[in-house]
């Protein structure tokens, strides 16, 4: 058995010729995703200057759970596979597939956010405020913005499994999925960068 | 369409290997093999006497893999057009710049590491 499948050449924005010869939604979605790496280096950088220059307040070693954050870490990376079984299903025609891997990756992906809002109320019980040191700060800052892009992600998603009901979803827009799934699967790598750097790396 | 905008999107597409996604079962591998990694890599956090260097040589190249695997089988990099491959990586290239210049000018030119210097 093979482990690719050959389709025909996916049609430039829906029939519209361009100049590329490839297509501008999708190739949109790749320019915003090189600019969100700036983004997302930008506060990963921050992060790693100021972690350790708190005067007072928990430390990272003091409030992180490795365990907890590492299913979290694990649902998301599940995610991006329901979300490519998602792509696959619809280039093929299968819409009540499709239906099911957006579903469950719309869920994978309420579940990781779920994972966060138990940890920053954690890490607040516990004394770990915004504001209260620079460490928490920048941690703050850098997990909640990952965590509102996964949040983007999941309306993105349920829009999608909303036109699939309403019948707006056939192959003929296997484009849409796979571009929110690009979408998707950069916000999974971000963590993969955030879970080594943020959380692993002492 | 124009016959000169078939052309040119003939001759865009003439040197792009053939549009081919992954099959489910090479997604699953992927998926099972980026598991694998995930797992190795918070079996970092129980060795208890491990040295900072250490960690740092078992756990970039682990990121570096997945976030590579995720890339081109996922997001399909490594079977589409190369125009998003170059656009992808001009901003990752640029964040990577911009990451190295901001930890070295706080970490290594700043005054301490100045005096020391001279």
């Amino acid at each position: 058995m093979t482990d690719t499948a050959v389709h025909a050449p996916v049609v430039a924005d829906h029939g519209h010729a361009t100049s590329t010869g490839i297509s501008n939604t999708k190739l949109a979605m790749w320019v915003y995703l090189g600019s969100d790496c700036l983004l997302f280096g930008s506060l990963i950088s921050t992060y790693l200057l100021l972690r350790h220059r708190s005067v007072g307040g928990p430390t990272p070693e003091a409030v992180f759970d490795i365990p907890f954050t590492s299913v979290s870490s694990f649902v998301l990376l599940m995610s991006s596979l329901t979300m490519a079984l998602a792509v696959s299903s619809i280039v093929r025609g299968d819409v009540r597939l499709n239906r099911i891997w957006l579903a469950t990756t719309a869920m994978l992906g309420a579940v990781f956010i779920g994972g966060q809002v138990y940890e920053f109320t954690t890490f607040y019980r516990e004394g770990l405020g915004y504001t209260t040191n620079i460490f928490g700060s920048a941690f703050y800052t850098l997990t909640g913005f990952h965590g509102i892009h996964v949040s983007v992600g999941i309306i993105m998603l349920m829009s999608l499994l909303v036109m699939s009901l309403r019948g707006n979803l056939g192959p003929e827009r296997a484009e849409a999925v796979e571009t929110i799934g690009l979408y998707w699967h950069f916000v999974d790598i971000v963590w993969i960068i955030i879970f080594t750097v943020v959380y692993l790396i002492p | 369409m124009s016959t000169t905008t078939e052309a040119r999107v003939a001759e865009a597409h003439a040197d792009e290997p053939v549009h081919e996604h992954p099959s489910d079962l090479l997604y699953v591998k992927i998926a099972l093999i980026l598991g694998a990694i995930t797992a190795l890599e918070v079996g970092t956090y129980f060795l208890n006497d491990a040295s900072t260097a250490l960690l740092l040589a078992l756990l970039m190249p682990m990121m570096v893999i997945k976030f590579v695997v995720v890339a081109s089988y996922f997001m399909h990099l490594k079977y589409d057009n190369r125009i998003f491959r170059r656009v992808f990586g001009f901003g990752l290239i640029l964040a990577i710049i911009v990451f190295a210049m901001a930890l070295t000018t706080f970490e290594f030119w700043n005054q301490d590491y100045l005096k020391f210097l001279r």
